[in-house]
């Protein structure tokens, strides 16, 4: 409370003293209605000025390295981890030491040198559909490769960065061989050739094409939310599983934020990121868009709650990174499109 | 007509070059060009370079699809936009039926529809849990898998997808050359005793090739340069592999030599059209133009001639547009509408720009072309017209390579010399978007002012310096006037080009700027397609106003024919 308060204080007298208001750049992987509700808000508070652009994780990076000692942005907020790490990796990043960042974020949801921060959380489960599935058939990610599944599972194409963030953590938990064979059990289980994104395999679970699907769970989340009442209908047709509950847990990943090591306004980026993982823009992403908030006292949207808690994966963040081009190679090797 | 007998008249052009302004306006058409030409080229570039293991890595597991694929891919939009786009073109400018006035203008409308649009609506529609397919489970009380129905996500359906909004451009471009083909060319095969059929497949068809190969082969490059269709159905091709080759496996060399195999194919293929056309040309050496005399079809083969030419009509545009209008009423009241106005500024705003942009160097540059047709500019253009077939993302970064490069050059030299930091002057403006927009599209641009400037005959010119004007003044008081419609259509092609283009404008533009197509990727990307419809539709509305004006001016360019007020 009193850190909270202390905050608001310092920003408080931060917007007072400076004759010239701060400003903050950001290159943001978030989409615009996902992040710039909260940023005007802040603005609005403290007389920040906020200059936004929006992009694909990949490309702003490289706009970013592009760009030089001369970028305009100090801020880089990316929607998984992998992103981030390539950022590091790249020498794109600075580390940022500040006291609200490291009380509030749990250790394993940050870059263990200060490079980058975890703002919120989503887990990739599998989704079932209720009719003929039971919840005690399922167990772990590595049964969904047992043939008993051949023909039910649908997921999405494996360009997509959170599949090749899941099987990273595999290959850091169980090495290349086990997942190799793994993926290729996996991809012999699929129902239909990868396509869409992660709600088209909900709504072929509803309709029957598949019985299991991989998500996200805020897709799910979203399309309970949905104003077009089939796809309410269709989401409340399946029901969550977290995976691995006796094992390493569920696969967790992070949508984060960076401060470049070319940022002109050092001090406003990490005071905004410091708002961002705040009680109240907490909230804001749990309600907006069901993500499940970084920090612990901040509780879940109610529709998170129902799913019940569960154990997530404890492994270092940084390894999604490190295996995520042995992902991709060894995924194109399964045949997963 | 002529095609083998009169070549260009060598002696009048030699002669014509004595009188060009000067020799260095040849060289800064040619430097532009080679600016223009720079994103292709860094592509090119990456040829030489190690790509440490990725292309055997490749060769062994995806790459065999990704050939496979993007040629099925060309292959089937080619054939399809063949049949939807000559067929109805001939049929509105040559007969008449039921409908047929109010088709010349309707079959261009799908050029209004982004491709990634009508995906996503046709997917809304025919997917599994759409409403098509969950009709049939309940009126025939089936589940899934107990009866057939073509999955949309599929090959098959990207090049329907694509085919539907493309076939336009053949429509265009071959209708353009069916009006301004001379009747009595007509006339005399059909003395010669050929049926109206015969008179199309012998005679208009060959002589409006040049115009249905530059539609064509926009087409295929569009085709190829696609992303957001084949990446949405999942389709593995050379445009989704440069990107997972890039960023999956972390390889900007191997991705940047993919894309430079995919510019090879295409520089092959153009190579082999014109050699195929050889020293064919196509200006009309007759100049007795009357007014088309168009036939009335009678009986069934009215409505044969109706249904054909309202297939693609109903299908890229109305379906798909009544589809948005219901998704957009359903939804309306979820929109944060703040800055949509702003959003449709700006989309028209960098549209207009361009096309203006587009047009005055196309012409400068078809114009030059023309008169000192020498290798080295004709190499360039050839180089330039490649940027069309590029997927946006790698033209966004060949464009922010030499921008970064020459701003942070600056910058350094700037700060050494005179202690001033300039920072980036260039990159994070307008002005890289706009340049990533040329490099698009001016090919488009250039592609249709080529073919209208190729239609006027050399003694136009001729006659012009007879009388003492001098190259520019021919350019302005002859061509100009008589070429209006290829002026028209060129900047149109642009404008619609622009408003539809995302990926360029989503890397390069500056802070806090939104044009409608990014505001709808990024809620289509969220997986919500129905909050995605309100600005997928004013993209088409504003595409819309451009696409009819373009169908009146070509409707009015009948050369000799109340083509000036």
């Amino acid at each position: 409370m009193f850190k909270k308060l202390s905050l608001s204080l310092s920003l408080l007298l931060a917007c007072g003293v400076s004759a010239q208001a701060d400003e903050v750049n950001i290159y943001s992987a978030r989409e615009e209605n996902l992040i710039k509700p909260i940023l005007d808000l802040y603005a609005e508070r403290t007389g920040t000025t906020i200059n936004l652009v929006t992009g694909g994780a990949d490309e702003l990076t490289q706009r970013l390295e592009l760009e030089g000692a001369n970028t305009p942005a100090d801020l880089l907020l990316t929607v998984d981890v992998g992103r981030l790490y390539r950022a590091k990796e790249a020498g794109l990043l600075q580390s940022v030491e500040s006291e609200v960042l490291s009380s509030v974020i749990p250790a394993k949801y940050r870059d263990s040198e200060g490079e980058w921060f975890g703002i919120s959380l989503r887990s990739r489960v599998v989704i079932y559909d209720k009719q003929a599935v039971q919840a005690s058939d399922l167990s772990t990610y590595a049964d969904l490769a047992d043939p008993k599944w051949a023909g039910k599972i649908c997921v999405r194409s494996s360009s997509n960065i959170y599949n090749q963030s899941l099987v990273a953590s595999m290959i850091s938990h169980n090495g290349v061989e086990t997942t190799e064979a793994w993926a290729d059990g996996f991809v012999a289980n699929f129902g239909r050739p990868p396509q869409g994104g992660d709600r088209d395999q909900i709504a072929a679970v509803a309709v029957g094409q598949c019985q299991l699907a991989i998500s996200n769970t805020y897709y799910l989340a979203g399309m309970l939310q949905s104003a077009d009442a089939d796809e309410r209908a269709a989401a409340e047709s399946v029901a969550v599983f977290f995976p691995d509950q006796n094992g390493n847990g569920a696969h967790v990943n992070v949508s984060g934020a960076a401060v470049t090591k070319a940022a002109k306004n050092r001090d406003a980026a990490v005071k905004l990121i410091e708002f961002l993982v705040s009680e109240e823009a907490q909230a804001w992403y749990a309600e907006t868009n069901n993500e499940y908030p970084v920090r612990a006292d901040v509780p879940p949207s109610e529709l998170l709650q129902s799913w019940g808690s569960f154990k997530a994966d404890d492994i270092a963040l940084d390894e999604l990174g490190i295996h995520n081009a042995e992902a991709v190679r060894l995924m194109d090797r399964a045949g997963w499109q | 007509m002529d095609t083998h007998t009169n070549k260009a008249p060598k002696g009048a052009l030699s002669s014509l070059q004595r009188w060009l302004p000067t020799h260095p306006g040849t060289w800064v058409i040619l430097g532009l060009c080679l600016l223009l030409s720079v994103p292709v080229l860094t592509v090119f570039s990456s040829i030489t370079s190690s790509s440490d293991g990725v292309w055997g890595h490749l060769y062994e597991t995806v790459l065999g699809d990704y050939v496979l694929h993007s040629l099925s891919l060309m292959l089937g939009v080619g054939l399809i936009v063949l049949v939807l786009g000559i067929g109805p073109a001939w049929l509105v400018t040559m007969t008449h039926f039921p409908g047929s006035r109010m088709l010349e203008w309707a079959l261009v409308l799908p050029l209004a529809m982004p491709a990634y649009i009508i995906a996503y609506t046709y997917t809304g529609l025919l997917d599994v849990g759409g409403p098509v397919q969950s009709w049939i489970r309940e009126t025939f009380e089936l589940r899934f898998g107990q009866y057939w129905f073509p999955p949309i996500r599929s090959l098959g359906g990207a090049i329907t997808m694509l085919a539907l909004v493309l076939y336009p451009y053949v429509y265009l471009l071959s209708r353009t050359a069916f009006i301004e083909q001379s009747v009595c060319v007509l006339e005399v095969s059909r003395t010669l005793g050929a049926t109206p059929l015969q008179a199309f497949r012998r005679v208009a068809i060959p002589l409006a090739r040049p115009a249905i190969i530059a539609g064509l082969s926009l087409v295929l490059m569009e085709t190829l340069a696609d992303y957001g269709t084949v990446q949405y159905f999942g389709v593995s091709v050379f445009t989704t592999g440069v990107f997972r080759t890039w960023f999956g496996l972390g390889s900007s060399t191997a991705a940047a030599q993919l894309s430079a195999v995919l510019l090879l194919f295409i520089l092959v293929l153009v190579l082999a059209e014109h050699w195929s056309r050889q020293k064919a040309r196509y200006h009309h050496t007759s100049s007795k133009y009357t007014r088309l005399p168009r036939i009335p079809l009678q009986g069934w083969k009215k409505w044969a001639a109706l249904a054909y030419c309202v297939t693609p009509v109903l299908f890229g545009f109305l379906i798909p547009f009544l589809q948005l209008l219901k998704w957009s009423t359903e939804t309306w009241h979820l929109l944060d509408r703040d800055g949509f106005l702003g959003m449709f500024a700006n989309s028209l705003k960098l549209a207009s720009i361009t096309a203006l942009i587009a047009l005055v160097l196309g012409l400068f540059i078809s114009y030059t072309k023309r008169l000192r047709p020498s290798l080295a500019l004709r190499g360039m253009v050839r180089v330039l017209g490649l940027g069309y077939a590029i997927p946006g993302t790698v033209v966004a970064i060949g464009v922010l390579i030499p921008f970064t490069w020459f701003d942070n050059s600056l910058d350094a030299w700037m700060r050494e010399t005179f202690g001033i930091a300039t920072g980036l002057l260039l990159s994070g403006t307008l002005v890289a978007v706009v340049f990533a927009y040329l490099v698009r599209f001016l090919p488009v641009a250039l592609n249709t002012l080529d073919a209208g400037l190729g239609k006027i005959k050399p003694t136009m010119d001729d006659a012009g310096r007879s009388m003492g004007l001098t190259p520019l003044q021919i350019l302005r008081r002859v061509h100009v006037p008589v070429m209006r419609g290829s002026l028209l259509t060129a900047s149109l092609l642009v404008f619609v080009d622009v408003l539809k283009e995302l990926p360029a404008t989503l890397i390069l533009r500056p802070f806090n700027f939104n044009t409608l197509a990014i505001r709808t990727y990024e809620l289509a990307n969220q997986e919500r397609l129905a909050e995605a419809s309100s600005t997928a539709l004013m993209i088409v509305l504003a595409g819309i106003i451009p696409v009819i004006i373009l169908n009146q001016t070509i409707s009015r360019s009948r050369p000799g024919h109340d083509s000036t007020p």
